[in-house]
This record gives C-alpha cells, sequence and structure tokens, in this order.
C-alpha cells in the first residue's frame, strides 16, 4: 500500500535482510559467551586428568598433610605450601580490612564530591598496576624495613612469643608478603565497599538523620549493618584475589619449602611453587602430576570463595 | 498569628541553578501550612531547608536566614543535630529502618539517650497510638518492619518522627506513594496533630491543600507567589498564577 509520501510499505526483501542479520549477531555474541565457559571447562578437566596419575602413588590426605616436598624422593608433602598460601593470605587481609573499610567509609559517607572525583580514579590506576612493579617495590623497600626494623623491634618487644621471634636474617617473609599483598588488594577493596556502601538507599540515612541522629550513628546503626553481607562479600573476592596472586608474593616470600613458625619465617605459596618450578626438571616421575594437583586444590579453593562471594552479595541485594 | 517559622531573603542554588528566589515567608505556629506549586518550583527544596537537610545534597550554595522561634538555624554555631531534634520530617515514601518495629519507633529515643526499659515500651505505645497504627502492630512489635504494608510503614515512620518530640512536622507529599485509604488515614493523622504540633505540608493536589491547610503557600519556579489563609486563596486568590493553578490550568 502506498501513502501519499510513498514510503511506508517496506521492502520485503529488506525485511529478511534486517531478520537474518539479527540472526547472525546473536549467534556471534551467544558463541563468544559460550567460549569462556568451554575455557572455564578446559581446563579443570585438564587439571584433573594430567593429576591422575600422582593418586596412583599418594593418598589424597597425605598429598594434603605431608610435611615434605622432595619431588626427587617421590614426596610430595603440600602442606608447607598450603600454610605459606593461608598465612600470607590471611595477613594481607587482616592489614588490608580495616584500611580499606575506614577509606571505603570516608568516600562514601564523609568526602566532599571533589575528594571523591579526585580518589576514584586513583584507586583505579592503583588497582591497574602491574604486580611485578608492587613486587619490586616490595623487594627495593618493604623487605629491608623488614629485616633492620620490623624483625628486631618485635623480637626485643615480645621476647617469649614464636610468633614474633625471627630466625630469618634476610626480610624475606611471611610479614613482607601480608604487607605487599594488603597493599596490592586495597584498591580493589576500597573499589568494591565503596560501592556496596552506596547501594544502601540515601532515605534510610536521610530516615536516620532526620529524627537527630548524627553521621556517625547513621553509620554504625543504618548503613553498616545494611551492608554487612555485601561488604562480606567483597572481604571474600578480596581474598579469593591474594590467594592467587603470583609474581609480587613470589618475590618477596622468600620460597623456602617449610612449616612457618613466626611471621618473620620464609614460606612458599602454591602459586609461587607452580610459577617456580613448572617446566623444570619435568623428568622426575609424578613431578608434573603433583603440580597439576596442587594447582587443582588452588583453583578449588579460589572458586568456591568466590562462590560464597556471590552468595554473600545476593543475600544483600534482596 | 504568631509565627513559628521565618524565611528572610533565602536563596538556594543547585551548582549554578537557582532553585529558591529570595523567599520571604512566615509560616504560623499550630496550624498545617500547605506548600503548593507544580513540579519544579521549588516546595520539596524549600521544605527540606527547614530541616538542614540540604546541605546532605553536593553542590548546594545556600543563603539567607530561617529563624525558628527567633533563632537563625543557618548561624555558624548552630548544630544541624539539634535543629532536626526539633524539625521532624515525613517523607515522601516511608523509610523504615532496617530493624522491628519496635526499634524503629525508639530508634530516635535511643540516638538520644532519652528512653529506657520500662520507660521505652510505654513511649512506644504512646507513639504508635498517636500515629493510629498500635493496634494493628500491637502483637508483632519484634517482627522487622520491612512487613508491614506501605501504608503502615508511613505511620510508622510518623510514629518514630513524633517519639523524638519534635515541634514541627515537616512532610513532603506523604502520601503520593500510599493508596487512597492508607492516604486518608494519614491525612487524618495531620489534622489530630495540628493542635501540638506545626505542620508544613509540601503537596501536589489541590484537593489535599483544601482538605488540610489552614494555610497557603503557592510557588512558582523557584519563587513565592502568594501566602495566606487557606480560605482566602482558595475563594479569592490574588495572583493570576494561583488562579490558574488552583483552576487545574497549569501544573
Amino acid at each position: 500500500m502506498n501513502t501519499a509520501a510513498g514510503w511506508a510499505k517496506r521492502p520485503e526483501s529488506r525485511t529478511g535482510v534486517r531478520k537474518q542479520r539479527n540472526r547472525i549477531a546473536r549467534r556471534l555474541f551467544s558463541i563468544s559467551a559460550g567460549f569462556i565457559f568451554l575455557v572455564l571447562f578446559a581446563i579443570v578437566t585438564m587439571l584433573v586428568q594430567r593429576s591422575l596419575p600422582l593418586w596412583q602413588n599418594v593418598s589424597l590426605p597425605d598429598f594434603l598433610t605431608g610435611r615434605v616436598w622432595k619431588p626427587d624422593q617421590g614426596l610430595f608433602g603440600l602442606l608447607p605450601f598450603i600454610l605459606g598460601t593461608f598465612w600470607t593470605t590471611g595477613l594481607g587481609i587482616a592489614f588490608a580490612l580495616p584500611l580499606s573499610l575506614f577509606s571505603a567509609i570516608y568516600l562514601a559517607e564523609y568526602a566532599r564530591p571533589l575528594t571523591r572525583t579526585v580518589i576514584k580514579p586513583v584507586l583505579d590506576i592503583l588497582a591497574g598496576i602491574p604486580s611485578v612493579i608492587y613486587g619490586m617495590w616490595g623487594v627495593l623497600v618493604v623487605v629491608p624495613v623488614v629485616q633492620t626494623t620490623v624483625a628486631p623491634l618485635f623480637s626485643r618487644a615480645f621476647p617469649g612469643i614464636g610468633l614474633f621471634q625471627s630466625s630469618n636474617p634476610t626480610g624475606f617473609s611471611i610479614l613482607s608478603a601480608g604487607i605487599v599483598l594488603a597493599i596490592m588488594i586495597a584498591p580493589i577493596l576500597i573499589a568494591i565497599m565503596y560501592e556496596i556502601l552506596l547501594a544502601v538507599p540515601v532515605g534510610l540515612r536521610e530516615a536516620s538523620m532526620a529524627v537527630g541522629a548524627s553521621r556517625w550513628q547513621t553509620i554504625k546503626y543504618i548503613v553498616l549493618p545494611k551492608a554487612t553481607s555485601g561488604l562480606i562479600a567483597a572481604m571474600i573476592l578480596g581474598t579469593s584475589r591474594a590467594l592467587g596472586e603470583t609474581m609480587a608474593v613470589l618475590m618477596v616470600v622468600g620460597n623456602v619449602a617449610a612449616l612457618p613458625r613466626s611471621l618473620f619465617d620464609p614460606a612458599y605459596p602454591i602459586p609461587a611453587l607452580i610459577a617456580n618450578n613448572y617446566g623444570e626438571m619435568m623428568s622426575i616421575p609424578l613431578y608434573d602430576s603433583a603440580l597439576m594437583a596442587a594447582a587443582l586444590f588452588l583453583l578449588l579453593i579460589v572458586l568456591s570463595f568466590n562462590i560464597l562471594s556471590s552468595l554473600a552479595l545476593r543475600r544483600m541485594l534482596q | 498569628m504568631a509565627e513559628c517559622i521565618s524565611i528572610r531573603n533565602f536563596n538556594v542554588a543547585f551548582g549554578n541553578t537557582l532553585v529558591l528566589k529570595n523567599i520571604h515567608l512566615d509560616i504560623p505556629c499550630g496550624q498545617i501550612t500547605a506548600i503548593m506549586g507544580p513540579s519544579g518550583c521549588g516546595k520539596t527544596t524549600l521544605l527540606r531547608s527547614i530541616n538542614r537537610f540540604l546541605e546532605l545534597s553536593d553542590h548546594v550554595t545556600i543563603k539567607g536566614e530561617i529563624l525558628i522561634d527567633g533563632q537563625n538555624i543557618y548561624d555558624p554555631q548552630v548544630d544541624p543535630i539539634d535543629i532536626r531534634s526539633k524539625v521532624g520530617l515525613l517523607a515522601q515514601r516511608p523509610f523504615s529502618l532496617p530493624m522491628s518495629i519496635i526499634d524503629n519507633v525508639a530508634y530516635g529515643l535511643r540516638i538520644h539517650g532519652m528512653a529506657d526499659g520500662k520507660d521505652l515500651h510505654r513511649a512506644v505505645r504512646h507513639y504508635l497510638e498517636m500515629a493510629g497504627l498500635w493496634e494493628e502492630v500491637k502483637d508483632r512489635l519484634r517482627e522487622p518492619a520491612v512487613r508491614l504494608s506501605i501504608g503502615q510503614q508511613q505511620r510508622l515512620c510518623l510514629a518514630r518522627g513524633l517519639a523524638v518530640e519534635p515541634e514541627i512536622i515537616l512532610a513532603d507529599e506523604p502520601t503520593s506513594a500510599l493508596d487512597p485509604i492508607s492516604a486518608q488515614n494519614i491525612e487524618q493523622r495531620l489534622l489530630e496533630l495540628r493542635e501540638k504540633y506545626t505542620i508544613v505540608l509540601v503537596t501536589h493536589t489541590v484537593r489535599q491543600a483544601r482538605r488540610l491547610a489552614d494555610y497557603l503557600v503557592f510557588m512558582y519556579l523557584g519563587e513565592m507567589v502568594e501566602c495566606g489563609e487557606a480560605s482566602a486563596i482558595f475563594s479569592n486568590p490574588q495572583h493570576e498564577l494561583t488562579r490558574a493553578y488552583l483552576h487545574g490550568a497549569i501544573g
């Protein structure tokens, strides 16, 4: 049908082309999205498959609780590495958490608009610094300070307590790794926690302040309780990032496969173990398989932390 | 007429946009004053300047004075917290705090350390009765407040505001999110409270102003066009814009 203007009728052929293109676009996007799942699946499959030979010689409990790692003697005890991972991560989170939470509260509740617009891009830049640079900074600054100042100070201040005694003269230690990790993950934690605090409705804050509550009372009684599960989600996400962090930790932690006893002992986290050894001395039987099993273990822990985090976040948004 | 809020040469700008222009206004004590006007006329801004909520927004500039009982609340010596204990706010949408019904009402009392133990329970009951909610919630005081209907939550917010014993109640279109029955209930409460409190009500419905207002303020594009006894303005508006608004020609 033609109207007076003559443009009302759409040609049949154009409609067909349009639908065709829509189908192609849809397929392209869905394939791209599916590819990611495929990769995750491929990685897990490969790790499982290549770690299988290990289980014929070593039992799972022995692998996870064994204290000795001597591949040339067929001893594959992962415990020093598991403890190394948890010590450095735990310390990093312990340092980063208060710092990040307080900064995020300041930014979300107290800071003026100008401060926010300045600090937000700075956080993004900090979060984008390659971890090898944090590692270098750790070697050049943190390690010497721990070696010459912090370790002697703590040994003298807490004479009876093993946790603070130093038998390691180098400064490459759990404490150094914890400090570097904390500084690395703090920008990310602050950015996430800031967003989470902003997700608490303004109307709730106003409801509290309308009856004469101060900023701090409003934060304490309304904002923080409302944001708790979201803040926990942020913390878990930060933990899982710290668990997998390889390069910066590897550079300052000392890489000694022994059970750490004090903050000033060196340690050997799982990512560092894999990065340092994979591809070398692969002629040793089961070595490859044991590293794959270690990687699988790390992956499973990080994945479960990520799942926990999204569950906590969903709880807050309900 | 005793005025309890005096607004003098009051100007407010958000960024470079002037939202309130040289407002000069006296609001009488112990009455319901309705601020009317089309969207964007600055009526909510004016309301939020009376409990110093404006300064919570970014990029806001405030000039001029607002006197409550003769004291300029924008004096640098004045703590906004003291003003907000004296001037309550009923918001457009009810925001019940994420806690139980009883704790919502007790919130302000606890914040100010005003009541404990048995006293607290008695106080909560008293204010819930004033808000007309006691009978509906007396058996479920420990339940989370969010389980209440929106209309009940608005009355809960009213009880929470009353509990800190303000002298003035600001109400910012308090019925606009409610169903007609709940809205009527809130209007009823406001009429009952008029004897004890000075109420400033922002509304964009002329009919609500007719039902509630003793005193009327009409605003247009950031300026105060006309104010006076509600009955006088409704029967004989002095200004062309007011006449047009009341007859539904604008707004």
